[in-house]
């Protein structure tokens, strides 16, 4: 029997082992997944923790339940990929070799990237809501926060999920004005990008309603070092923002596993082909998720676009074929925006996110980068959509991993 | 795509304004673009001007900050000083490389 070792049993790593389930021949393949970690998250509701509408636990199922049958899930960390000797060492020593590898080990958050964050003030004034831990923590902080300066901002890019730092203040100003707090309190959106988002017609529309909510923003700002003593953020160029309360994203990186094993970029992330997604490192090595490095949005829409593509160009590998399969990049992201609404964008590595209907072209039901209360609906079904569909890579209808140009009004 | 009359040359150039060709790039083009941007070139600015191109010729992305200062001796506290505002941005515009796609 042949070995295929998927590395990492998170949403894409979860995905593509129900895809190989269908589709790969039993009879040959011995099928692992590794991953330390026993909860699978629904990574989504972390943004919701904060706020009181879901609880940690909503958002946490044993990852034993989305293994499909006849897979091994392995509890257990890695320490190194030796791709050279197609084999992992697992910790404690242990070997395990492999025929084909796929990575699926995600990315994470490095707070201490940035001087000063994780300090005196972690988790006391300074909070993430990208691990359950912080989520959680940030809940009880904004419960006894009485006003003042809320600050939320992202220290470096790529990050997980673009928008959940913007939904994270729409949502704050939501629930400010809910608890009568909104008046003594001002929000300011800290971002190295020059703009709310990283792609214009999406930054202007998002520029409005920051405008509206009357959220300041603090664009271009390259964060030195977080003053602890004073409450501030610094900036390379020498602006300040204080705080009372920050909700930092922290440089996001990619596995420790990736770091030790040397063959990351920059941020640990892999050098992985745009379109077959097949890595750079060794020809039976594919990654998919946030491990990769192709310039798509790190989100779990795109892990599951990539699966789809993935499968194929998986199956064509064993069969000795051409890679039959490229992907263009797409991703599908709701933005919470508040007051039970939300907007939709669907964009890919070409085309930025614009006006239109999804996912059928002129019917909808979903309206493209416009404000609306089913948006928000479609945001509040989809922790049942992600359970019960897309970890089981059931499709969507209508929903098709390579981005549709129908229904889609480009600017001029 | 347009086109734009850099120190005496015909170039291809994004809505932006960096080059569509990096191969059109010349000395004095980035001193027109620099100027543009009311950045006067020292030694200092061609060391990373210098990175960037080189840095672009091997991996065939351009630089992000992280990654001018991993691999050089340039700080990031000194890249802000040398190209204000948005450093790995205007640095490979001078440059003659891609906008960095190192935002997603």
């Amino acid at each position: 029997m042949k070995k295929l070792v998927i590395l990492g049993a998170g949403t894409a790593g979860t995905m593509i082992a129900n895809h190989l389930h269908k589709r790969l021949k039993h009879k040959d393949w011995e099928v692992t997944l590794l991953d330390p970690n026993p909860d699978h998250y629904y990574q989504p509701g972390f943004l919701f923790v904060p706020f009181g509408i879901y609880s940690i636990e909503d958002t946490k199922k044993p990852k034993q339940k989305f293994i499909p049958s006849g897979m091994q899930l392995v509890q257990k960390g890695v320490e190194a990929i030796e791709p050279d000797k197609n084999q992992l060492i697992l910790e404690g020593g242990e070997k395990l070799s492999y025929d084909i590898l796929i990575v699926a080990t995600g990315s994470r958050i490095v707070p201490e990237e940035t001087e000063g964050m994780k300090d005196r003030l972690w988790r006391k004034k300074i909070f993430d809501f990208y691990t359950p831990e912080g989520a959680v923590e940030l809940y009880k902080a904004l419960q006894n926060f009485e006003g003042g300066d809320l600050v939320i901002h992202l220290t470096e890019m790529p990050i997980k999920c673009p928008v959940a730092p913007l939904e994270f203040s729409f949502l704050a100003d939501w629930y400010l004005t809910k608890k009568g707090l909104r008046n003594k309190t001002r929000i300011t959106y800290v971002t190295p990008l020059s703009g709310a988002f990283t792609k214009p017609v999406t930054t202007k529309v998002l520029g409005e309603v920051f405008a509206r909510k009357n959220i300041a923003l603090e664009a271009d700002f390259m964060v030195e070092h977080i003053d602890n003593e004073k409450q501030k953020l610094v900036s390379y160029d020498e602006r300040e923002v204080p705080f009372d309360l920050l909700v930092t994203i922290p440089t996001n990186m990619g596995a420790k596993v990736i770091e030790t094993s040397g063959f990351g970029d920059d941020l640990y992330f892999i050098p992985t082909d745009h379109g077959t997604l097949q890595s750079k490192v060794a020809e039976n090595m594919f990654v998919i998720g946030d491990a990769t490095n192709v310039p798509a949005s790190k989100a779990g829409s795109v892990a599951h676009f990539e699966a789809e593509i993935l499968i194929e160009n998986i199956l064509a590998y064993i069969d000795g074929k051409e890679f039959p399969e490229k992907f263009d990049g797409h991703a599908n992201c709701f933005i919470e925006s508040g007051f039970k609404k939300g907007f939709l964008i669907d964009f890919n590595y070409d085309h930025e996110p614009v006006p239109g209907k999804f996912p059928f072209a002129g019917i909808g039901p979903l309206s493209l980068l416009k404000e609306s209360r089913l948006n928000h609906l479609g945001k509040m079904a989809f922790r049942w959509i992600y359970w019960n569909m897309l970890l089981k890579a059931r499709k969507i209808p209508g929903v098709t991993a390579r981005m549709k140009l129908s229904g889609k009004k480009f600017p001029k | 795509m347009a086109t734009a009359t850099l120190a005496n040359k015909e170039v291809e150039v994004t809505e932006e304004g960096f080059l569509v060709n990096p191969d059109d790039w010349t000395e004095d083009i980035a001193k027109e673009i620099a100027k543009q941007e009311g950045i006067e070139l020292t030694d200092r600015h061609w060391d990373v001007i210098r990175f960037m191109r080189e840095d672009y010729k091997k991996n065939g992305t351009s630089a992000t900050i992280r990654h001018i200062t991993k691999h050089s001796d340039i700080t990031t506290k000194e890249l802000y000083q040398l190209f204000p505002k948005g450093p790995a941005k205007l640095a490979a515009k001078i440059a003659g490389v891609p906008k960095p796609v190192g935002c997603i």
